[in-house]
């Protein structure tokens, strides 16, 4: 029984081993160029790196404020 | 808004291995039978091939390993952060503590941010909804896409969800419904892109796919060899697919309608403790007790960054990418949150502020602020801005209107 289960385990693996030999890739330097594409398209969208308006910032404690 | 009553799920003695499990009702020859999800798959990979042994077995297994690395190293033509040597540095980080939330009477353990409101539920409490967990440590906890209920569950192998109310009187511990059961701890979930389904990771080795007002089980992901610790969802415009790390420090990336594990990349030398995608979907970052947190590619099917230091020691608990994919947070059992260029490779940022293990960190849907809780009891949320490096005054976050 046991011997029978670690042939299907052994198969399940080898099964699961061609599979992901077989995958499509592409070259990293594509891949790198893509990401790096990205980052700079939403670069300007991105809060955390450009910091928003100090008037829209929803954090900000409320204040109130009068005209002097 | 969810049903109060459910179906029980099946959970049970399995017919084929015996070991109590959520079972899936099939038919073999016609006959009804439960068999849990693992041998479902073990039934399919039955019935000897001519001269196949467990000898030849293993030896085409070594050789299928070594031309996955043949395969992966020829496309290695260039690193990511030489790739991004004419992108322009980023300079200073300055960022400016928000919110400081205390109140839990425990270590904060997980957090997730609601859709569209600036609400956080947190492991054992909501800032505007309390639900009181009977099980001690709440492992992981998820909004729903509608931000009408939450899921939680942790140490009692259960994934619960509870509709929330904006009646404070209203006792939602009798609302609970128990969707997904696991053989061990639940150490991460997830709602789909609806209310209707949840994804589950545990200490039992797997993850599973659950339909939410049935509590069945609809899909179960069997390849990891032990606990899994941590699940994202691929952002919804490039498809069902979700990726899982574990304490077999294997990364695995499954197709959530197949079961199929699609990749697998085990570059990390410790237990992955949390995973990532990019926003864009085409990679993803993890965070491991090896000190490192690594960004892989799923096009180029390969590791292609590791963000690590000689003077950072301790295990990364958690990580999180800013909205452009720039940044990426992660939280440190050293207390602190270090913060990386993703396409560089060097470290910005270094925030102190907890008294002790940073456990989650969590950048909000809309990008203007990260939250990080923390073992000492708080979750703090912080904004920031990075100035350029041509950017030579120093930055002050002052209002100039006078107060009443």
């Amino acid at each position: 029984m046991s011997s029978n289960s670690n042939l299907t385990n052994m198969r399940r693996s080898v099964e699961q081993l061609k599979l992901e030999a077989s995958v499509e890739r592409i070259k990293v330097s594509q891949a790198a160029a893509e990401l790096q594409q990205y980052c700079l398209q939403n670069g300007n969208k991105d809060a955390l790196l450009v910091g928003v308006p100090a008037g829209s910032n929803p954090f900000r404690e409320p204040r109130s404020c009068v005209l002097v | 808004m969810c049903d109060h009553t459910f179906v029980a799920i099946t959970f049970g003695p399995c017919d084929s291995c015996t070991l109590n499990k959520p079972l899936m009702n099939i038919y073999l020859q016609n006959e009804p039978v439960n068999y849990c999800s693992l041998c479902v798959e073990m039934m399919a990979c039955q019935g000897l091939t001519q001269g196949e042994n467990l000898a030849s077995l293993k030896a085409e297994s070594e050789g299928l390993k070594l031309r996955l690395e043949e395969e992966r190293a020829k496309l290695h033509d260039v690193e990511l952060h030489q790739a991004a040597e004419k992108v322009e540095p980023l300079g200073q980080l300055v960022t400016k503590a928000r919110r400081s939330l205390k109140g839990h009477g425990n270590k904060v353990l997980c957090t997730d941010w609601c859709r569209d409101k600036r609400r956080l539920v947190s492991s054992s409490q909501v800032t505007e909804h309390a639900v009181t967990m009977p099980c001690t440590w709440v492992m992981a906890c998820a909004y729903a896409p509608s931000g009408c209920a939450i899921a939680c569950g942790g140490l009692d192998n259960k994934c619960s969800v509870y509709p929330l109310s904006l009646d404070k009187n209203e006792n939602l511990s009798a609302k609970k419904k128990s969707v997904a059961m696991h053989t061990n701890y639940l150490s991460a979930c997830s709602f789909t892109n609806s209310d209707m389904q949840i994804l589950t990771s545990s200490g039992d080795g797997t993850c599973a796919l659950w339909d939410v007002e049935s509590g069945q089980l609809l899909q179960s992901f069997h390849g990891h060899s032990a606990d899994v610790l941590s699940l994202d969802l691929a952002p919804s415009e490039t498809g069902n697919t979700f990726v899982s790390g574990g304490c077999d420090k294997k990364a695995n990336v499954w197709d959530m309608r197949s079961g199929q594990n699609i990749q697998s990349f085990e570059t990390h030398e410790s237990d992955i403790n949390s995973v990532k995608y990019y926003p864009s979907g085409d990679a993803f970052a993890t965070g491991s007790d090896d000190a490192t947190c690594r960004l892989y590619d799923l096009r180029a099917d390969r590791e292609v960054a590791i963000y690590s230091k000689e003077s950072i020691i301790f295990g990364a608990s958690s990580v999180d990418f800013s909205i452009s994919g720039r940044l990426l947070f992660a939280g440190y059992n050293d207390y602190t949150i270090n913060v990386w260029d993703v396409l560089k490779g060097t470290r910005v940022s270094i925030l102190f502020g907890h008294e002790n293990r940073v456990s989650t960190v969590r950048v909000s849907p809309d990008g203007t602020a990260f939250c990080s809780g923390s073992w000492d009891h708080t979750l703090r949320v912080r904004t920031g801005r990075y100035l350029s490096l041509s950017d030579t005054h120093t930055h002050t976050h002052t209002h100039t209107h006078s107060l009443t």
